[in-house]
């Protein structure tokens, strides 16, 4: 037997009614990287909940070898305590304490009962250096981007002297850079004879650190690669994910391209807290219709801020700037008014601004245009509603038991597809969609350009806003590029590939760059 | 629509139908306590509980706190709360009783003219909660303080008494009887089309939902139901119509849950309370006018506590500057045992009414077994710790994954 550090033999887990888990085996070997993909809702983070004591010994079956002994994690602690660290996508930091109080949260650095703080801060201190942040170790987390948060849950692992470090989605939230940074570090922590298991969608960094790579589809283990010997492409393991070879990622689409619907001018915007920093400069933008617009920039160059701006000034202060709709300046300064013109915005962040996650799939769909359902004294007519959630279900292929399904329940397609069937429910002319595929798996991705190109084809203007450079190139008809807050270059599809794109987002920053790189 | 994913082998039908009631915990363990309670009290007391005399003076007695938890579960829907209801009752009867013993302005005129004090003052603490973005319970506890010192200075800290005839009739009257002896026949009439209208309402909406394929509610357990409140109802009827009749506050207390309910349920301002509860951000994002509607759920709630104060101040003939206190906390308790959440989005009127009755049913019986005020406050105490915790255990076992 090859040595491996942990060994998962049929585990089988079921939730009532479903089997989440079926007999799924997962072998990590010591000192490698392995990646767990699967599309969402495969089943990876109920493994890793089943590994992590989330779901106590006893509530699945099978087996759980972890250094050579079977184990019977009955909590987290026990897990943590046997040296199996989870970080996961949510990071779990509290916001308003220093990183050395977050670091050693749950495992003060005491002394005869009190917190010993200079030890404190000094364990972190040498914790940060190993993970590459150089922050002082009383900073505040708010304080920190994302990308440092990530560092710090790391340095809190390496704390509780990890030995298998599992982390979902690492990379989701983090730009380019602080994305390098962090697969450096996993490797470095490679080196010193951590193990990490690397859940996560972005198949171009799997291909770039793993040494295997475990596929899981519909709760089972489809197979386990070995990126070296076995020559892993990106395509290769698309295939096993989605049990079919996706000959485009992209569907095909001839635009269909008219009018000029939406024009931005000149549009300024302000930070809501820190009012002398300005976060969009003179920015300005038009879809014309049936033409799918995308917006790439870096992370912090001011996409989302862009677009919250323009819909309803839904952020920052001391907004100026024109919007204009086929030719004609509309008013833009409410949520309510912005939908009245014709213009919606579908979030980046489903679960905090895009849908009630309480509520069922029928009222999230109704929900920007209940006026729609209305009949006399503003009473809604609950089953046409329900037949309205019903289309949309169907049509966008929304996987959920039925249209009376919590929202808060599906996986992250399926939310987005009714983050979707809303707006396309409220009927605008112009789209504003932010990530529309962030968390979201392949096969689902590619379910959701169809759905951008066949709105585009009914005549709207879709302005699709993303971090996947890729994503845009495979979408849009032409590319808008933001850097710190201004438009810096404007460029038919025809004409752009990841490398021009990439030089227009990075132009204003490239004074400040070395400041970023930590 | 069921995703790929193998599903059990399917079960029998007694272990589908208990697995339906589980389902509907909520709903069926507010009504089994509502009945337990009952059933106890009627056991202990040899009988009182449900005797005519009783049943009238519960309705009349918790009609008030009814009417808040009202106006409190809309509130709490929206993941905010009022602490200034008790307060505002004491300021409307108080202005009530200066309007009308002082002033001489002809009782209904004072009624209007209190009930726009209290959508005043909602709209006093709407503006500072919706707007200035206060958090509503410290605005509201700025108006407990405050409502209670403007009712001290409305009655110079001296009661009033008497109120006319007529505006006593409001908390305490009954609907004019016909027939002399045996059971009153208006009230057994108006049970009657009460059961008649829930009886074709819920059979229309069955059918429609039929037709649309949009049932999930099985029949025998929507058999059930209806029976249950057709019961209830009929019970209810009999009782009434054995002794005064139909007390006045009942029609009213009647109207507004119908209402209500109504509101809740199907308005598009309902759908937005929820959606607000449910979460701020993206109702705004979705087009709602989340300031606006919070701030005419306070209005609303303002002209519900003057209703509330109107109807007290009638039942106890007397306007004092200390009436109402504590009430907010019942308003608040009767929401929370119904089954709404603190943090919003859940929650509904007939939950609120049920908690309410839950609670009323509670110091009546207490009282009748003459158990002492301190054992009756204990004892409320752990029966919405009870209720809560019961609803919180329900829901993180639903909760699955």
């Amino acid at each position: 037997m090859t040595d491996h550090i942990l060994e998962m033999q049929g585990i089988t887990k079921t939730f009532p009614g479903v089997k989440a888990l079926q007999d799924v085996s997962l072998g990590v070997k010591r000192g490698h990287v392995h990646a767990i993909c699967g599309e969402n809702g495969a089943g990876k983070s109920t493994l890793m909940k089943v590994l992590s004591g989330v779901y106590p010994a006893g509530t699945f079956d099978g087996q759980i070898v972890f250094e050579g002994k079977p184990v019977d994690f009955r909590s987290i602690n026990d897990s943590e305590a046997a040296g199996i660290v989870i970080i996961h996508q949510e990071l779990a930091l509290s916001p308003y304490l220093s990183i050395a109080e977050n670091i050693f949260l749950g495992n003060e650095q005491q002394s005869h009962g009190w917190i010993d703080w200079n030890k404190t801060n000094l364990e972190a201190a040498k914790l940060l250096e190993r993970v590459g942040l150089k922050n002082n170790p009383v900073t505040k987390i708010t304080d920190l981007g994302v990308g440092q948060q990530q560092l710090v849950e790391i340095a809190k692992a390496l704390s509780k002297r990890v030995k298998l470090l599992i982390l979902d989605e690492p990379t989701a939230a983090l730009n380019d850079a602080d994305s390098a940074h962090l697969l450096g570090l996993i490797k470095q922590l490679q080196e010193q004879g951590i193990t990490s298991i690397i859940i996560s969608h972005k198949l171009n960094e799997i291909e770039a650190i793993a040494n295997e790579v475990t596929i899981i589809r519909d709760g089972r283990t489809i197979e386990t690669l070995d990126m070296q010997a076995d020559h892993v492409s990106e395509e290769r393991i698309i295939k096993g994910m989605v049990g079919r070879e996706l000959e485009s990622r992209y569907p095909e689409h001839t635009p269909n391209i008219g009018e000029e619907l939406l024009r931005i001018e000149n549009w300024n915007v302000f930070h809501p807290i820190d009012v002398t920093r300005q976060i969009i400069t003179d920015a300005g933008i038009r879809v014309r219709a049936g033409e799918i617009v995308g917006i790439a920039g870096l992370m912090g160059a001011g996409r989302t801020e862009l677009a919250m701006s323009v819909f309803g000034k839904s952020y920052g202060v001391k907004i100026s700037g024109k919007v204009f709709k086929r030719g004609v300046e509309i008013d833009m300064s409410t949520v309510p008014k912005a939908i009245r013109n014709g213009v919606a915005y579908a979030t980046e962040d489903r679960k905090r601004y895009g849908l009630n996650l309480i509520d069922d799939i029928t009222r999230n769909t109704s929900g920007s245009a209940l006026g729609k359902l209305a009949g006399l004294f503003g009473f809604v007519d609950g089953h046409k509603e329900a037949t309205v959630a019903g289309e949309y279900l169907k049509s966008l292929k929304i996987k959920a038991p039925s249209v009376s399904s919590i929202t808060g329940k599906l996986s992250g397609g399926n939310q987005q597809k009714v983050v979707l069937s809303k707006w396309m429910y409220a009927d605008p002319d112009v789209l504003i969609l932010d990530e529309p595929t962030r968390g979201i798996d392949v096969g689902a991705k590619y379910e959701i350009y169809a759905i951008i190109n066949r709105l585009a084809d009914e005549g709207k203007g879709i302005i699709m806003i993303s971090s996947e450079l890729p994503e845009l190139l495979g979408v849009c008809d032409r590319i808008y590029t933001l850097a710190e807050g201004r438009i810096t270059a404007d460029i038919p599809r025809s004409e752009a590939t990841a490398e021009i794109l990439m030089q227009h987002m990075t132009r204003e920053r490239e004074r400040g760059a070395s400041d970023n790189l930590q | 629509m069921t995703t790929s994913n193998e599903l059990t082998p399917p079960p029998s039908a007694t272990k589908t139908a208990l697995k339906y009631l589980a389902g509907q915990l909520r709903q069926v363990g507010l009504f089994s306590a509502l009945i337990v309670i009952v059933l106890f009290f009627q056991f202990a007391t040899g009988g009182i509980t449900l005797r005519p005399i009783n049943v009238s003076n519960l309705v009349i007695q918790n009609s008030y706190i009814l009417i808040l938890a009202i106006g409190m579960v809309m509130v709490i829907i929206a993941g905010h709360i009022d602490l200034s209801v008790g307060s505002l009752v004491a300021f409307v009867g108080a202005m009530a009783g200066v309007m009308i013993t002082q002033w001489h302005i002809p009782w209904p005129a004072a009624i209007v003219l209190c009930l726009v004090i209290g959508g005043v003052v909602g709209a006093w603490q709407g503006f500072w909660i919706a707007y200035f973005r206060i958090p509503a319970f410290i605005v509201t506890l700025a108006g407990m303080l405050l409502f209670r010192g403007a009712a001290q200075i409305a009655l110079q800290n001296q009661q009033i008494s008497p109120f006319p005839e007529a505006f006593r009739r409001m908390g305490s009257g009954f609907l004019p009887a016909f027939g002399t002896s045996g059971y009153e026949p208006l009230t057994l009439v108006l049970g009657g089309i009460a059961a008649i209208v829930l009886l074709y309402g819920s059979l229309r909406q069955r059918m429609v939902r039929h037709t649309y394929g949009l049932e999930s509610e099985p029949l025998w357990y929507f058999i059930l139901k209806l029976a249950f409140s057709v019961f209830l109802i009929g019970c209810m009827a009999f009782l009434l119509a054995s002794y005064n009749g139909t007390p006045i506050v009942l029609v009213i207390l009647g109207v507004l849950i119908v209402a209500y309910a109504a509101v809740m349920a199907r308005s598009v301002f309902g759908r937005h309370v929820y959606a607000i509860g449910g979460n701020l951000n993206a109702a705004a994002l979705s087009g709602v006018k989340t300031k606006r509607v919070t701030f005419l759920l306070f209005v609303n709630m303002g002209v519900i506590s003057a209703l509330a104060g109107l109807v007290f101040t009638a039942q106890l003939n007397l306007a004092s500057p200390s009436a109402g206190t504590g009430f907010e906390l019942d308003a608040i308790a009767a929401v929370f045992i119904g089954g709404a959440a603190v943090t919003g989005g859940i929650g509904t009127v007939t939950g609120a009414i049920i908690g309410g009755l839950i609670i009323g049913l509670l110091n009546n019986g207490m009282s009748i077994l003459g158990v002492g005020t301190e054992y009756q406050s204990l004892i409320k105490g752990l029966v919405l710790l009870a209720a809560v915790a019961f609803d919180v255990y329900n829901k993180r076992r639903v909760g699955g994954r």
